[in-house]
C-alpha cells in the first residue's frame, strides 16, 4: 500500500499510534529491568499496570476521576459562556478591547496557580477554589481567540449580509459567529489544556479533591507505581474532555 | 452586422428619456479624502436601466467601478446624486437590488441548499417552502445534485454560481454583479457567461454588470457603458446589437470582434493613463 493510501486509511494511523505507544512502554520495561533506568525513579510499566487494581479498590481512584472530571467540565462550561461573552464584548466595544487586550494576553503567561491562597480565602477549601483557578487561568486563550475569530470575519460576507438588509444582531448571529466558530474552538481547546493542568495542579497543591490530591498522597508515600497509574487517569480525563469537545465542534461546524 | 457605437458627449443622452426605466442613476459623484488631497472616484455619472435589460459598466482599473457598485448597492454613503429603483430613492441596502460580489462569498459553514435558502430564511419563510425554492434556483444555475455539499467541496466557478443562486432566490428587481467571474479562468468564464445568458433569458432578469473584461461585457450585454480612468465618467454608451438568445459561440462572430475592437480602442487610452499613473505613484512611493 502506498504511503498516502495508508495515511487515508481509517485503521492504519491509529494502529501505528497504539503500536508506537506499546513499543515505548515495552522499551521502558526492558530498560528498567536492565537497570539502565532506575526503578526508583520510573517504576516498570508492568508494576504500574498491576497497581491499577489497588488504586481502584483501595484509593477509590474512580470517584477521584469523577471529581476531577466534573471540575474540568464545570470550568469548561463556564469558560464557554463567560470567556466567549467577554471576547464578544471586547470585540464590540473597541475602546475596551484596545484598553485590555494586552493585559489579557499577558495574563495567559501569568502563573495564576500561584495565587491559590487568595482563591482559598475567597472560595474556601472547596471544589470551587479548584474550578475557579482552572477557569481564570484558561480565560485568556478563549477571549483572545474569540476576538480573533470575530475580527477575522471576511468583509465580503458582512457585505452579503448587509445587501440582504440584515440587522446588526442578525449579522452577528448568522454571519460573524458561525464564521468565527472554528477559531473560537481553537481557543476553547487551548483553554481546556490550561484548565486541566491548573485544576490537577491546585488539587495537588492544596491536597484536596480529585486526582491531584491522590497523586500527592501516593507520591508522599513513595508509591511510584500508584502515582503513575493515577497520572494515567489524568490523561484519561484529558482524552474524554477532548473527545467531547471534538464531537461538539463537529456538530456545530459540520463543514470542517 | 455593423457595430453601433453611439458617441456620448452630452449629458442629455446620459439619462435615457425612456420613462419605463426600472433604475435610474443620476449625477452620482463620489469623492474620497486621501493624504494627497481629495480624490474624485466617480464624477457625475448618470444612466438608466430598462426592465429586462443586461447593462454592463466597463472601465480600466481605478475608474471607480467598484465604488459605483457599492453606491448603487447601498453599501457606501456620502455620495452626491441619486439612485432610484422604480421611482423610489435608494439610501441603503434595498430588497429591490441583489448583489453578487467579486470575491468568493458563499458561507463556508452552510451547504449549497442552506446558502441559497439564506435570504428566504431571513424573510421568515417556512423551511419546507424555502428548501423547495432554493432547489429551484440551484437547478437554474446548474448545480442540482450538489445541494448537500459544502462550498469547500466545490470549484471556484461552482461557488460563484451558488452566490448567484442565493442572490436570485432573494428575487431582486435588479441583479447587480461586480466582476463575479474575475477570479476564474477564461474557459470557465465563457461557460458561466452561457449560464448567465440562459438564466437571464429564463427570468428576464434586469442585470447590471460591473466588469473590466471586454469579451464578457460584449457576450452578455444589451448595452455597455464605457468609463474613463480617474475620475470615472461615462465616456461612451455602446449598444450591442447581437442576436438573442446568445451563447458563447457568439465570440467567434465577426460582429463580436468588431464590438470588442471598438470598445478596446476606447478603453486603451484610459487603461494606459491608469498604467502610467500607477507607475508614477510607485516611483513617488519608492524614490531611488
Amino acid at each position: 500500500m502506498k504511503a498516502d493510501a495508508m495515511a487515508r486509511s481509517r485503521v492504519i494511523p491509529p494502529l501505528i499510534g497504539f503500536g508506537s505507544l506499546a513499543l515505548s512502554v515495552l522499551a521502558f520495561e526492558v530498560l528498567i529491568r536492565l537497570n539502565v533506568i532506575s526503578k526508583f525513579i520510573v517504576p516498570p510499566p508492568s508494576e504500574i499496570a498491576m497497581s491499577f487494581e489497588r488504586i481502584i479498590v483501595e484509593e477509590h481512584v474512580l470517584q477521584r476521576f469523577v471529581a476531577t472530571g466534573s471540575e474540568v467540565l464545570t470550568a469548561a462550561a463556564m469558560l464557554t459562556v463567560v470567556g466567549v461573552s467577554i471576547g464578544v464584548l471586547l470585540f464590540q466595544v473597541d475602546i475596551l478591547r484596545r484598553a485590555t487586550e494586552t493585559w489579557v494576553a499577558a495574563m495567559a503567561a501569568a502563573p495564576i496557580v500561584l495565587m491559590y491562597p487568595l482563591f482559598l480565602v475567597i472560595f474556601g477549601r472547596s471544589p470551587w477554589t479548584i474550578i475557579m483557578i482552572g477557569f481564570v487561568a484558561a480565560l485568556p486563550p478563549v477571549i483572545l481567540k474569540t476576538i480573533e475569530g470575530l475580527a477575522g470575519t471576511r468583509r465580503v460576507l458582512i457585505n452579503v449580509g448587509r445587501s440582504f438588509s440584515m440587522s446588526e444582531s442578525q449579522l452577528f448571529w448568522k454571519i460573524m459567529l458561525p464564521s468565527a466558530l472554528p477559531t473560537i474552538f481553537v481557543g476553547l481547546r487551548l483553554g481546556l489544556i490550561f484548565a486541566l493542568i491548573n485544576i490537577v495542579g491546585v488539587e495537588f497543591l492544596i491536597n484536596f479533591g480529585g486526582l491531584g490530591q491522590l497523586i500527592n498522597e501516593l507520591a508522599e508515600r513513595y508509591d511510584l507505581a500508584g502515582t503513575y497509574a493515577a497520572i494515567c487517569f489524568v490523561i484519561l480525563v484529558s482524552i474524554i474532555v477532548f473527545a467531547l469537545t471534538e464531537r461538539i465542534e463537529r456538530w456545530l461546524t459540520p463543514a470542517n | 452586422m455593423a457595430a453601433i457605437v453611439q458617441s456620448f458627449d452630452s449629458k442629455a443622452s446620459a439619462t435615457p428619456s425612456s420613462s419605463d426605466a426600472i433604475m435610474r442613476v443620476e449625477d452620482i459623484s463620489m469623492r474620497f479624502s486621501t493624504p494627497d488631497g481629495v480624490l474624485t472616484a466617480v464624477d457625475d455619472v448618470s444612466f438608466a436601466v430598462r426592465p429586462g435589460e443586461f447593462l454592463s459598466v466597463i472601465g480600466p482599473s481605478g475608474c471607480g467601478k467598484s465604488t459605483l457598485f457599492n453606491v448603487i448597492g447601498g453599501l457606501l454613503g456620502g455620495y452626491e446624486g441619486r439612485v432610484s429603483v422604480a421611482g423610489e430613492t435608494i439610501t441603503g441596502p434595498h430588497a429591490s437590488i441583489g448583489m453578487v460580489f467579486q470575491e468568493e462569498s458563499t458561507f463556508p459553514w452552510r451547504t449549497v441548499v442552506d446558502n441559497v435558502a439564506f435570504p428566504l430564511e431571513l424573510s421568515g419563510m417556512a423551511k419546507a417552502q424555502r428548501v423547495e425554492r432554493a432547489r429551484h434556483f440551484i437547478k437554474l444555475v446548474g448545480l442540482d445534485g450538489f445541494e448537500n455539499r459544502y462550498p469547500s467541496e466545490l470549484s471556484g466557478g461552482m461557488r460563484q454560481r451558488v452566490s448567484m443562486a442565493r442572490t436570485l432566490a432573494f428575487e431582486p428587481k435588479i441583479l447587480l454583479m461586480d466582476e463575479p467571474f474575475a477570479a476564474l479562468d477564461e474557459q470557465t468564464r465563457l461557460l458561466l457567461g452561457d449560464k448567465v445568458l440562459q438564466i437571464q433569458q429564463q427570468l428576464k432578469q434586469t442585470t447590471l454588470l460591473i466588469t473590466h473584461n471586454i469579451t464578457e461585457a460584449v457576450q452578455l450585454s444589451d448595452r455597455i457603458l464605457v468609463m474613463t480612468y480617474r475620475p470615472g465618467k461615462i465616456k461612451r454608451i455602446v449598444d450591442i446589437d447581437l442576436p438573442r438568445p446568445r451563447t458563447s459561440d457568439i465570440v467567434s462572430s465577426e460582429a463580436f470582434g468588431r464590438y470588442v475592437a471598438q470598445i478596446w480602442s476606447d478603453l486603451r487610452e484610459e487603461a494606459s493613463r491608469g498604467m502610467s499613473d500607477d507607475e508614477k505613484t510607485r516611483q513617488g512611493g519608492h524614490p531611488r
